[in-house]
């Protein structure tokens, strides 16, 4: 299977306590989607603002996935994801690739 | 979460805060002893430090920070709240409050605002250092856990803070990376870990709840207070334990006991954060074996630790008094809800609407003689009516915030002036219109102001009057007829009636040989211009910008009277309408036009006769019951063409077949009737040719066309689409006033050339 063709979403915009209901439904529909053994991906890269909804959010998908025998992978994470995850030194329990950036 | 809406709520929670500490540094002049005012105000410059913190303000959480480390020694009570101290924090509490004026109007402060900030820090600070022992008290305050337990304390030089987050957190417009946010700016986070156990599955989870939780190791040189300071607002929603370092094992035992987790989970989350090491960790969990095996149920654990000395009860209780009382004033908060006022505002408007429309529902009903749909429009009548009455009740307000707001008003002028000057406020609780309170605060301070200014004199003419040397200032208010009455009233000297009309004349406002009623000369105050420096000067002339203040309560639909005796005092009576949006009105006909006449206002109708014309003998005037009552022919005010010649007005040209039936019912009925109404204490009839009942209105302005029109309040639209016209009333009434007084000076003055 390549990358091409596993199942991908992006969340664009608020990822926050305002939008978790609908955030929610999507990543469970993304997960719904991964045939088992297999990943899908969720593009980050369009994320402005994030809070702990937002976090609870990304680790109930990633666990949800394990349980059920598939991968959910966080890729293009925009910077205040990347500052959240930092800030809860979570990079290690996520376990997606991250890109460092440097703070200049 | 919008930073925007929870700033705003600072703003406002910060400016309530600093009402309280306002009003409690008021009170504690009278009391300086009584620990709650002095627990209220460092309450309030405590909350909104922490809170500034929370938004990063980092000005504001200086210059509180000054202020609130003097509050403390005065709450240790190493230092005493005295006139001074008072003094100095009513100009904190000022300057708190133009910071935060900064804020709401996002703008950052200025020089003159910083060097404010510095000077008064300043002097805090002096007054802080005063008393050294005091402030070593304090410093060693900041230490009481670390040491103690000597060899027993972990080797860890960081806090240890352990977060769990209620369900709720979220909801509550809370994000508990916030003050993890916050912590770091004033410590450093040196490891972190973040508990996710609590998710539950997929299904069950409700992506709006809080699940998390959070060990942190955290280095930084702040006392615990400071820390605990962080956390302030989510009390209620979390659970916060913070240990110092150095802390006993035994601490961080009952902190593994204490979490929900299980024990050797969260122990391994400690050594994890850093904060134990694994051997400390392993004594931590045998002291806990040997406290079961001491045959003490497990579930007893607590108190053993308490029996043993490990945890200090004192320390827990105090805890959870601390805990318990917040939760109280929390409790009394959750009782009220905020509401933004233009949501309130579009309410009432469309309840305004929905008055319209069920008028029109009504007549539509009438008209087609159904009774079941007659029933069902009478029904709904009703109920609009009780959704008008709790929709303004909505928006009513106690206007004794607005009177507490003088004791500083009083306090500040009173010194200013050098007089001894004491408020007694009554009738605090009478409610009215927010809009109407926000409206009449510049007036009333005017008129406050004015009084201790002008009306009472220097203590050794009171004592000369033989009255004691301190003044009295009264603040009251009360309902009356569909209005509320504010009064403003002094035992000073009284308006100097002879010096005011003299002033008059000079300005040739009134004429030499006119004669004035005491009300008249009175109401020479309200004159633009009449006051100037000179009369500031030499006479007691309550003048200064009067007339403003008469037009503000003009403008809001009410009046301003004087009863003032000279040597004794003045009361200023100000009269405003209860709502400003709608009311009971009751609609009359002339001619073709429908009239409303606010129904408060109309104490009985009776009939015109002719005979009764005669007898007034061509003077506007009415034997009612052996009274005079003087009346108005609406007819003539407004110019309308007499009901033989039905010719449609300007008003109602847009309907004209309704007219001609209107016209038409009136014509057989040549009696007139007179509507009696009252304003003030003042009565006078108004001729009417129809009367058409009770009618819920809502008052729509006249536009700015309009704006010179006498004798016309607004304008409001029937059930039928019609306009009618709503009726001033004072304006009116004082219009008939004025006239017989003219009539009754013309035949003094007739009789005295005769």
């Amino acid at each position: 299977m390549t990358a091409a063709t596993s199942p991908a979403i992006s969340l664009v915009g608020e990822f926050t306590i305002f939008t978790a209901q609908d955030c929610k439904a999507q990543l469970l529909t993304l997960i719904a989607g991964i045939p088992e053994g297999a990943g899908g991906d969720v593009d980050l890269s369009g994320v402005t603002e994030i809070d702990s909804a937002g976090l609870q959010l990304m680790l109930m998908a990633k666990r949800e996935a394990a349980i059920l025998g598939k991968e959910v992978r966080f890729v293009q994470h925009s910077d205040p994801v990347l500052e959240l995850i930092d800030l809860c030194a979570l990079a290690g329990q996520f376990g997606d690739p991250l890109l460092i950036r440097s703070n200049v | 979460m919008n930073l925007d809406d929870a700033l705003q709520t600072f703003v406002i929670e910060s400016r309530e805060l600093l009402d309280n500490m306002e009003a409690a540094l008021l009170q504690i002049e009278q009391a300086p002893d009584d620990s709650d005012l002095i627990n209220a105000i460092f309450r309030a410059a405590h909350t909104i430090k922490g809170s500034a913190g929370l938004f990063g303000l980092d000005h504001l959480v200086a210059f509180t920070h000054a202020a609130e480390n003097v509050l403390d020694e005065v709450r240790a009570g190493a230092l005493a709240m005295d006139d001074e101290l008072v003094a100095l924090f009513l100009e904190v509490c000022d300057h708190i409050g133009t910071l935060i004026d900064h804020l709401a109007a996002g703008s950052a402060p200025g020089d003159d605002e910083q060097q404010r900030s510095t000077a008064l820090i300043a002097r805090l600070k002096a007054i802080h250092g005063a008393p050294p022992e005091a402030a070593a008290q304090v410093v060693e305050h900041a230490t009481p856990l670390t040491r103690e337990g000597g060899g027993e304390g972990v080797e860890t030089d960081n806090w240890h803070i352990s977060l769990r987050f209620s369900r709720d957190v979220l909801r509550n417009g809370m994000d508990p990376l916030s003050f993890i946010r916050y912590l770091s700016t004033f410590g450093e986070i040196a490891s972190i870990v973040t508990l996710s156990e609590d998710i539950p599955r997929a299904a069950e989870m409700d992506p709006e709840a809080c699940y998390l939780g959070f060990e942190i190791n955290y280095r930084s040189t702040a006392d615990k207070a400071t820390i605990e300071g962080a956390f302030e607002f989510v009390q209620d929603d979390a659970q916060v334990r913070i240990l110092p370092p150095h802390s006993k094992v035994s601490q961080y035992l009952d902190l593994i006991l204490s979490l929900p987790e299980e024990d050797m989970r969260v122990g391994e989350i400690l050594v994890r954060c850093g904060t134990l090491t694994r051997h400390e960790l392993e004594q931590a969990l045998s002291a806990q074996a040997d406290a079961r095996q001491e045959g003490v149920a497990g579930a007893e654990i607590g108190a053993v630790l308490v029996a043993r000395n490990v945890v200090q009860p004192a320390v827990v209780e105090a805890a959870l008094q601390k805990q318990k009382q917040v939760k109280e004033n929390k409790a009394g908060d959750a009782a009220l809800i905020r509401v933004n006022a233009d949501k309130l505002d579009e309410h009432i408007n469309l309840i305004g609407e929905l008055i319209i429309a069920s008028a029109g529902i009504n007549l539509a009903a009438q008209g087609s003689g159904q009774a079941e749909l007659l029933e069902a429009a009478s029904l709904l009548n009703r109920l609009v009516e009780n959704i008008r009455d709790s929709a303004l009740q909505l928006r009513m307000v106690q206007i004794g915030a607005t009177f507490n707001k003088f004791q500083r008003v009083v306090r500040d002028v009173s010194r200013d002036l050098g007089k001894d000057i004491r408020l007694e406020i009554s009738g605090a609780e009478t409610e009215l219109d927010k809009t109407v309170i926000e409206k009449i605060g510049d007036p009333l301070t005017h008129l406050v102001r004015n009084s201790m200014d002008h009306g009472i004199e220097a203590a050794d003419v009171r004592l000369a009057r033989g009255k004691p040397a301190h003044g009295t200032l009264r603040l009251n208010a009360y309902h009356d007829s569909g209005s509320i009455v504010i009064e403003v009233g002094d035992d000073g000297g009284g308006l100097p009636k002879a010096k005011i009309l003299a002033k008059a004349i000079e300005r040739g406002l009134v004429k030499p040989e006119q004669t004035l009623s005491d009300d008249e000369i009175h109401a020479l105050i309200f004159e633009p211009g009449f006051s100037t420096a000179d009369q500031v000067n030499n006479l007691s002339g309550r003048g200064v910008g009067m007339d403003v203040v008469r037009r503000n309560i003009t403008a809001l639909r009410g009046s301003i009277e004087i009863d003032s005796e000279e040597g004794f005092g003045a009361t200023i009576r100000v009269r405003l309408p209860l709502t400003l949006a709608i009311i009971d009105g009751f609609l009359v006909g002339v001619g073709n036009s429908s009239f409303v006449v606010p129904l408060e206002m109309v104490v009985e109708c009776v009939e015109l006769t002719p005979e009764e014309l005669k007898a007034a003998q061509g003077r506007d005037q009415l034997n009612l019951r052996g009274e005079v009552l003087p009346f108005i022919r609406l007819r003539e005010l407004f110019d309308m063409p007499e009901p033989a010649a039905p010719e449609p007005t300007v008003l109602a040209e847009g309907m004209p077949e309704v007219d001609a039936e209107l016209a038409f019912l009136l014509q057989p009925v040549l009696r007139e009737n007179v509507v009696v109404v009252n304003y003030a204490g003042r009565r006078a009839g108004l001729v009417v040719d129809a009367l058409q009942g009770e009618y819920q209105t809502v008052i729509r302005p006249l536009g700015a066309v309009f704006n010179g029109l006498q004798g016309v309040a607004g304008f409001t639209i029937l059930g039928s689409g019609q306009v009618a016209l709503i009726l001033d009333v004072p304006g009116l009434v004082s219009r008939v006033s004025r006239r017989e007084s003219r009539r009754a000076s013309q035949i003094n003055h007739l009789a005295a050339v005769d």
